[in-house]
């Protein structure tokens, strides 16, 4: 072994031990609880008990996926406006879309009930000019708002960065070679943008799905998503074993995900270079 | 259309960023079928002319005719004009097929069509069997290459050309020069070419513009651009010269130096006061009592071809290039005939443009404008 590489050695180690305390013994334990029962038998137990949970799945995606979705368009035209606009605009667009981040994600989300609950400031403002309360609170609309709000900023980032890297002059190129702004549109700034469209998507949706926070405070826990089901079992059913199969599941789930996506991202670019 | 009928005619055009005037009534037509450069230092307005006629850019006032149309407010993808851009702009995300088959796909042009285009088109600029090759992996004169195909596969009527060869070594810049004038002839379409190197302009051009400070400051075939210079700045920027304050007897009379000289310039006023230019391969070396002016050698340098002497007459450092070689501290007298004198009016450049006594290959290299994209888009935008 020569010099140089041990010393690589020596420098990476610390990472290497990181990696291994704190991602790696986590995931194995967490494979561990959920193949054992509680005396530490192995068991498929937690695993066929995993079929009460399908509907709680099904909804966590669900309403990740409609959070995603919305923050797909809202972010797009956002992220190519500031692209596109003077770089001292840029800086303020960018600091207002930070600035909620500086905000604890905790009070983020209890200002929305303030804002949401039924004596909250939209209703007393409905009641003051005569109208009907309307129930925001508790419901479905109220925790995609809540991913969407929360999430949003990972949509635009990633997003503005690839657009912002955009050369101008290609877009020129494709108005000298008779594209309009639409076909300028779709034949050249949403293909380069794509990147960032599917690093924005895996970066919404992965929080979003594994959300119990929002879904509690602006659901009021009347349904409940994965990460609701368990931080149950984690904090009050102290059902370890439990809790960590339906954690491996939806770690399973987001890992198919992002293997889904990079297809999609590999297949989209090898598509147009075949 | 009948040959060198005019096809671009610019009128009066002015643009002006941020307060800064870019282009100052501007004139030019341009004649259908001729290779024309735009030639000048870097924020003199050349690639702004070029964006005007593009339609990338509106000017402020003027107006742009193509084949008597006003193209005022028409957008560039509505234009019978192509680009070739300094940094080509290829796009990254399609292989050189689809790069070249861009501008017909949006013209909905039938599959067997683009496929046949996109052939001949490859094999113009010798690229046959690089259909599938990934933009990244060419190299910059391949990519330069996909960005003429790309250009003239939708057969434009005039096709501009910004620095396409700045970014080349200047052995592919040779190659790449005869091959563009090649293509042009061959298609017979309008080039209007953007360069800032003289000798590129030179080689190429039926008609250079030289453009400066958003002004024309000449317009002609390059061997009248080259031996008639109108002012000091054509006479600077077009090859060395030797730039003397004259005084204009007479007809065919011409006083510099001291000395009387036979010329054939006229129609100057009487002792009217003229900048005077004399290329530095245009003065003969002779002993020093035969000579008409008189002086001692400074410096002399070894080109290869000619030896470049600095020759100090009384006080003024004269450039010559000669194949006799002389030592320094030599003697020597020059002559010059009346046909190599070059008698120009006194401009706002009369002045500016001294003798070779700060002449050095590195101080004229560091003097130069420097011709970098960005100093370009920095004047420019």
């Amino acid at each position: 072994m020569n010099k140089s590489s041990l010393r690589s050695k020596l420098l990476n180690a610390p990472y290497i031990l990181w990696s291994v305390l704190f991602i790696l013994a986590p995931m194995l334990m967490v494979v561990y609880y959920a193949f054992t029962n509680r005396d530490g038998e192995f068991t498929w137990e937690n695993i066929t008990a995993l079929s009460a949970y399908g509907a709680t799945f099904g909804r966590s995606v669900w309403y990740a996926l409609l959070a995603t979705l919305i923050c797909l368009l809202l972010s797009y035209p956002l992220a190519y406006i500031m692209a596109r606009s003077k770089a001292s605009q840029q800086r303020t667009l960018m600091m207002l879309i930070m600035l909620p981040m500086w905000m604890n994600f905790l009070i983020r989300t209890y200002s929305w009930m303030a804002i949401l609950s039924n004596t909250g400031i939209i209703n007393t403002v409905i009641q003051a000019i005569g109208l009907p309360p309307a129930q925001m609170i508790n419901t479905p609309g109220a925790v995609i708002l809540g991913m969407v709000y929360n999430f949003l900023p990972y949509m635009v980032l990633p997003i503005y960065s690839v657009m912002s890297k955009l050369e101008y002059s290609l877009v020129e190129a494709a108005q000298d070679l008779g594209c309009n702004a639409f076909a300028v549109l779709k034949r050249i700034i949403f293909p380069l943008s794509l990147p960032g469209v599917i690093s924005g998507i895996t970066m919404v949706f992965v929080p979003s799905v594994s959300t119990f926070y929002i879904s509690q405070k602006l659901g009021g826990g009347k349904f409940l998503l994965v990460g609701d089901s368990i931080e149950m079992q984690f904090q009050s059913a102290y059902n370890y074993n439990l809790g960590a199969s339906l954690s491996l599941v939806l770690m399973l789930m987001i890992v198919i995900c992002m293997l889904v996506m990079n297809r999609f991202a590999d297949s989209e670019e090898g598509a147009i270079l075949v | 259309m009948e040959k060198n009928a005019v096809i671009i005619d610019l009128k009066n055009i002015s643009v002006s960023f941020d307060g800064q005037q870019i282009l100052k009534d501007l004139n030019l037509y341009i004649r259908d079928g001729e290779f024309i450069t735009l030639l000048g230092p870097s924020g003199c307005g050349k690639t702004t002319t070029l964006r005007i006629i593009a339609g990338f850019l509106e000017p402020d006032s003027g107006e742009v005719v193509f084949e008597g149309k006003t193209m005022n407010g028409v957008p560039a993808h509505k234009r019978q004009v192509n680009t070739i851009f300094q940094r080509y702009a290829l796009f990254p995300h399609l292989n050189v097929f689809e790069n070249i088959a861009f501008g017909l796909r949006q013209q909905k042009k039938s599959k067997d069509e683009i496929r046949k285009t996109v052939e001949e088109m490859l094999a113009l600029v010798n690229l046959k069997g690089f259909e599938k090759r990934n933009i990244a992996s060419l190299s910059g004169g391949q990519q330069q290459r996909v960005a003429i195909a790309r250009a003239l596969a939708v057969k434009p009527r005039v096709l501009l050309l910004d620095e396409p060869l700045g970014a080349l070594d200047l052995k592919l810049r040779k190659d790449m020069q005869a091959e563009l004038k090649n293509i042009q002839q061959r298609l017979g379409i309008t080039f209007i070419y953007v360069t800032h190197d003289q000798e590129e302009a030179l080689s190429m051009s039926d008609t250079i513009v030289v453009m400066d400070s958003g002004e024309i400051q000449q317009i002609g075939s390059p061997t009248d651009i080259y031996n008639e210079p109108k002012n000091a700045f054509v006479a600077d920027f077009i090859g060395e010269s030797n730039i003397l304050d004259g005084i204009m007897h007479a007809d065919f009379s011409v006083e510099f130096q001291g000395m009387k000289f036979r010329c054939v310039d006229k129609g100057f006023g009487k002792d009217e006061p003229v900048d005077v230019v004399v290329r530095p391969e245009d003065v003969d070396i002779v002993a020093p009592e035969a000579g008409m002016l008189r002086g001692t050698v400074t410096s002399v340098t070894f080109k290869g071809v000619h030896y470049e002497i600095i020759v100090d007459i009384d006080g003024f450092k004269w450039m010559i290039q000669t194949t006799d070689y002389s030592a320094v501290g030599d003697k020597i007298g020059i002559c010059i005939k009346p046909e190599e004198i070059q008698v120009m009016h006194k401009s706002v450049y009369s002045g500016l443009y001294g003798d070779y006594s700060s002449f050095s290959e590195e101080f004229d290299e560091l003097s130069d404008p420097i011709p970098t994209a960005e100093s370009d888009e920095a004047a420019e935008e």
